[in-house]
C-alpha cells in the first residue's frame, strides 16, 4: 500500500508537550517537511527563542541553538556571516520578537541578512502565563490586561509585517494563519518561499504565521480558530507585503 | 617575531588576529574604541567578519551564534556596556561556548566618565551576569602583556568552552609600549566533537544554555565548579617585586601596578623595604602569594586601586584572613593614582616620622 502521509525524518517520534489545540505544532512540522522536502535537514541550523517554542528541541531533528529572550535575529547573524553555505532560520514568538527582541529584528532585517525568519504570532505571552503582548489586540483580555488591552494605558498592537516592509532590504514579508487547512497550505508555500529565497542568496525573508493560544486564551482549540478569523486577520491582514518582484498582494 | 609601537587598544585587536580570532561583533564606546576600528578594517583583508551590531545586547549574541559555529569570537567594550552584555556572557557561560570579551574600564558609576578607572573588578571577577558562574579574567599590566594575556584567552577560552575576559583600565587601552606580536596562528584547535555545523552523517545537536532536568543542571553546575577550581590550582598568574625581604607590601593590578612599581623603587631609595604583589589573573586570583605572607617579615599590606570604595582589597583580604592589617589607598572618577600618594602612604603606615 502506498504511504501518503508520515512523519518528516526532521521530526522526531515524540508526544508533543504543546497544549492541546495549540498551533506551534503545525508551525514545526511546516518547517520539518520543507527541511525534508528541500534536503535541507543536514545542513540546517534552528535558532530558536525562549518561551514555548523552546520546547522545539524536543521535536526537531536537526542542529539548534537556543538564543536568548529576543536575541534569535543576533545569533543568527552571528552564525550565517560565520558559515555563509548553512541554511539557518530563526523562530520566535510575539514576546520575544515584536517586544524585547524589536530591535534585534529590525536591524537584522535591515542588514538584509540571509537568513529566514518564522514568526508566530498569538498576540499573548504563552509560556510565562498570558500576559499582554506588543501584539495583543485592543481590548483583549490578558494577565497584565485584565480589563483588555486599552490603547491610553499600551498603545496600539504592533504589525510586524508593515513595519519590516517599509524596510529596504528585505526580500520577502509575508503575512499568513494556521486557522484553516488552506491558510496551513498557503503558509507552507510561504515559508518554503522565504527558504528559497535564502538558497538563492537574496537576502533576509520574514514569514509571519497568525496562530493561536487555547490555554491563555481561555478558548477550546475550535473557538480559537474562529477568533484567529474573527479578531486576529481583519487587524493582521494576510497577504505578501513585500516580494523579490516587488508586487504586494494582500487581503487573500 | 615582528617589533612594533603600538597603542595598547590596537594591539590587543592585532594580537587577537594572530590568535586566529575571526569575527568580533561589538558596539561604539569610549575608551575602547580603537579596537572595532582596527578589527572593522583588518577582519575583512583577513577573510573574518566584523559586524558593527546595534547594540551591546546585540553584540554579544552575535558572537553566540559565531562562536556555536566554531569561530574564535571576540567583542569589546566598557562600563555601561559591559552592563548590557551580561545577559549574553551568562548564556555563553551556560551554553558552554568559548568567547574572548576585552573590557576596557573607564570611571563610574552609571555613565561616569570616559576617562580610565579600574571600578569594574567586581563586576568580572565576581558576577559578570546572572545565574552564578566564573569566566577567567586577565588582568595586563602592560601592552606586552596585553598582547601575550589576549593570546592565550583565546586558547583557555576553547579549552574550558567558557568565556575569557581580558580586563584592562583605560589607560592601558590608550598608552602607547613598543610590543613583541607573535606569528598569526595557522592551526585551531578542532571544535568538530561539538559545534553545530549542519547534522549530515551524525545526530543532530543541541546549543543551549537551559537544562530542564534538576539534577542535570545541579551537575553542569557542579563540573564547572571543578573546572574553576583547576583554574586555581594551575592557571593562576602572579608577579612578586621585591617581596622576598619586604616589610610593607603593596597589592595593586593594571595601571595601579605600574604607578605602585615605581613607589617601590622611590620607597627602597629611602631605605624602606617595600614590595609589590601584581595579580596578572584576577580569575584565578593569587590567593597563595598572599597568604604566605604571614610567614615573612611583612608588617602590613597597601592595597592600591583606581576606584573607590575598593574591590579588589576584598580578595587581598581573603588571601591574607586575619595575620597582617590591609590598608586601602584609592582614587576615583577618573584620576589617576600617583606614585607620590603610594609612597606617602606607606612611609605614613610605616610610623609617620618618616614622611
Amino acid at each position: 500500500m502506498e504511504k501518503t502521509y508520515q512523519r518528516p525524518v526532521s521530526l522526531y517520534k515524540s508526544s508533543s508537550g504543546y497544549c492541546p489545540g495549540c498551533m506551534h505544532g503545525v508551525a514545526q512540522r511546516l518547517i520539518a517537511e520543507l527541511l525534508d522536502e528541500m534536503s535541507l535537514r543536514e545542513r540546517a541550523v534552528g535558532i530558536m527563542p525562549v518561551g514555548c517554542a523552546t520546547l522545539a528541541y524536543t521535536y526537531l531533528n536537526f542542529d539548534t541553538i537556543h538564543a536568548a529572550h529576543g536575541r534569535a535575529p543576533a545569533v543568527a547573524t552571528g552564525y550565517k556571516r560565520s558559515r555563509p553555505d548553512s541554511f539557518v532560520f530563526t523562530y520566535q514568538g510575539d514576546g520575544d520578537l515584536a517586544a524585547i527582541g524589536l530591535a534585534e529584528i529590525i536591524h537584522a532585517a535591515n542588514r538584509g541578512e540571509k537568513f529566514s525568519a518564522v514568526f508566530i504570532n498569538n498576540s499573548i505571552y504563552g509560556m510565562t502565563g498570558g500576559q499582554m503582548a506588543p501584539t495583543t489586540l485592543v481590548g483583549q483580555k490578558s494577565t497584565t490586561a485584565q480589563g483588555g488591552r486599552q490603547v491610553e494605558m499600551s498603545g496600539y498592537p504592533i504589525r510586524m509585517c508593515e513595519l519590516l516592509s517599509t524596510l529596504k532590504a528585505p526580500v520577502y514579508v509575508a503575512r499568513f494563519a494556521l486557522n484553516t487547512p488552506a491558510n496551513i497550505l498557503k503558509a507552507k508555500k510561504g515559508i518554503k518561499k522565504a527558504f528559497t529565497l535564502q538558497l538563492e542568496n537574496k537576502g533576509f525573508a520574514f514569514v509571519e504565521l497568525l496562530s493561536n493560544c487555547p490555554t491563555n486564551w481561555g478558548l477550546s482549540p475550535e473557538e480559537s480558530l474562529n477568533w484567529i478569523s474573527e479578531n486576529m486577520i481583519p487587524y493582521y491582514p494576510l497577504g505578501e507585503y513585500k516580494t523579490p518582484e516587488g508586487s504586494e498582494s494582500r487581503g487573500n | 617575531m615582528e617589533k612594533l609601537f603600538m597603542k595598547g587598544n590596537e594591539a590587543i585587536a592585532e594580537a587577537a588576529l594572530r590568535a586566529g580570532c575571526s569575527f568580533f561583533a561589538g558596539y561604539p564606546i569610549t575608551p575602547q574604541n580603537e579596537i572595532p576600528e582596527y578589527m572593522s578594517r583588518r577582519l575583512p583583508e583577513l577573510g573574518g567578519v566584523f559586524i558593527q551590531g546595534e547594540s551591546e545586547v546585540a553584540s554579544i549574541n552575535m558572537l553566540y551564534g559565531a562562536s556555536a559555529a566554531g569561530k574564535r569570537a571576540m567583542t569589546s567594550s566598557s562600563g555601561p556596556g559591559l552592563s548590557l552584555k551580561a545577559e549574553g556572557i551568562s548564556y555563553l557561560a551556560g551554553a558552554a561556548l568559548p568567547a574572548v570579551i576585552v573590557y576596557v574600564m573607564r570611571a563610574g558609576p552609571g555613565l561616569g566618565h570616559i576617562m580610565p578607572g579600574q571600578n569594574d573588578y567586581f563586576q568580572a571577577t565576581k558576577a559578570p551576569g546572572h545565574g552564578g558562574f566564573k569566566i577567567m579574567v586577565m588582568a595586563p599590566s602592560t601592552v606586552q602583556e596585553a598582547v601575550d594575556l589576549t593570546c592565550r584567552a583565546f586558547d583557555y577560552a576553547d579549552r574550558d568552552r567558557n568565556p575569557v575576559m581580558v580586563l584592562v583600565d583605560g589607560v592601558i587601552g590608550a598608552m602607547m609600549e613598543s610590543v613583541t606580536l607573535p606569528p598569526y596562528k595557522k592551526e585551531l584547535p578542532d571544535k568538530g566533537d561539538w559545534i553545530a555545523d549542519g547534522c549530515r552523517g551524525r545526530e543532530p545537536r543541541l546549543i543551549r544554555s537551559f537544562i530542564l532536568d534538576a539534577l542535570a543542571l545541579e551537575d553542569f553546575n557542579k563540573k564547572r565548579a571543578g573546572m574553576y577550581e583547576r583554574w586555581q590550582r594551575e592557571d593562576a598568574v602572579v608577579e612578586e617585586f621585591m617581596t622576598d625581604d619586604a616589610e610593607y607590601v603593596i597589592a595593586a593590578y593594571g595601571t595601579s601596578a605600574r604607578v605602585a612599581r615605581t613607589s617601590v623603587r622611590e620607597l627602597r631609595k629611602e631605605g624602606l623595604k617595600a614590595g609589590l604583589i601584581r595579580p596578572a589573573t584576577l580569575v584565578p586570583f593569587p590567593y597563595d602569594s598572599f597568604a604566605g605572607l604571614g610567614e615573612k617579615k611583612v608588617k602590613g599590606i597597601l592595597v592600591v586601586e583606581m576606584t573607590i570604595p575598593g574591590q579588589m582589597i576584598e580578595d587581598v583580604r581573603l588571601g591574607v584572613g586575619d595575620r597582617l592589617p590591609v590598608y586601602f589607598l584609592g582614587r576615583s572618577g577618573g584620576v589617576i593614582v600617583s606614585p607620590l600618594e603610594v609612597k606617602e602612604k606607606v612611609l605614613e603606615l610605616a610610623g609617620g616620622g618618616r614622611k
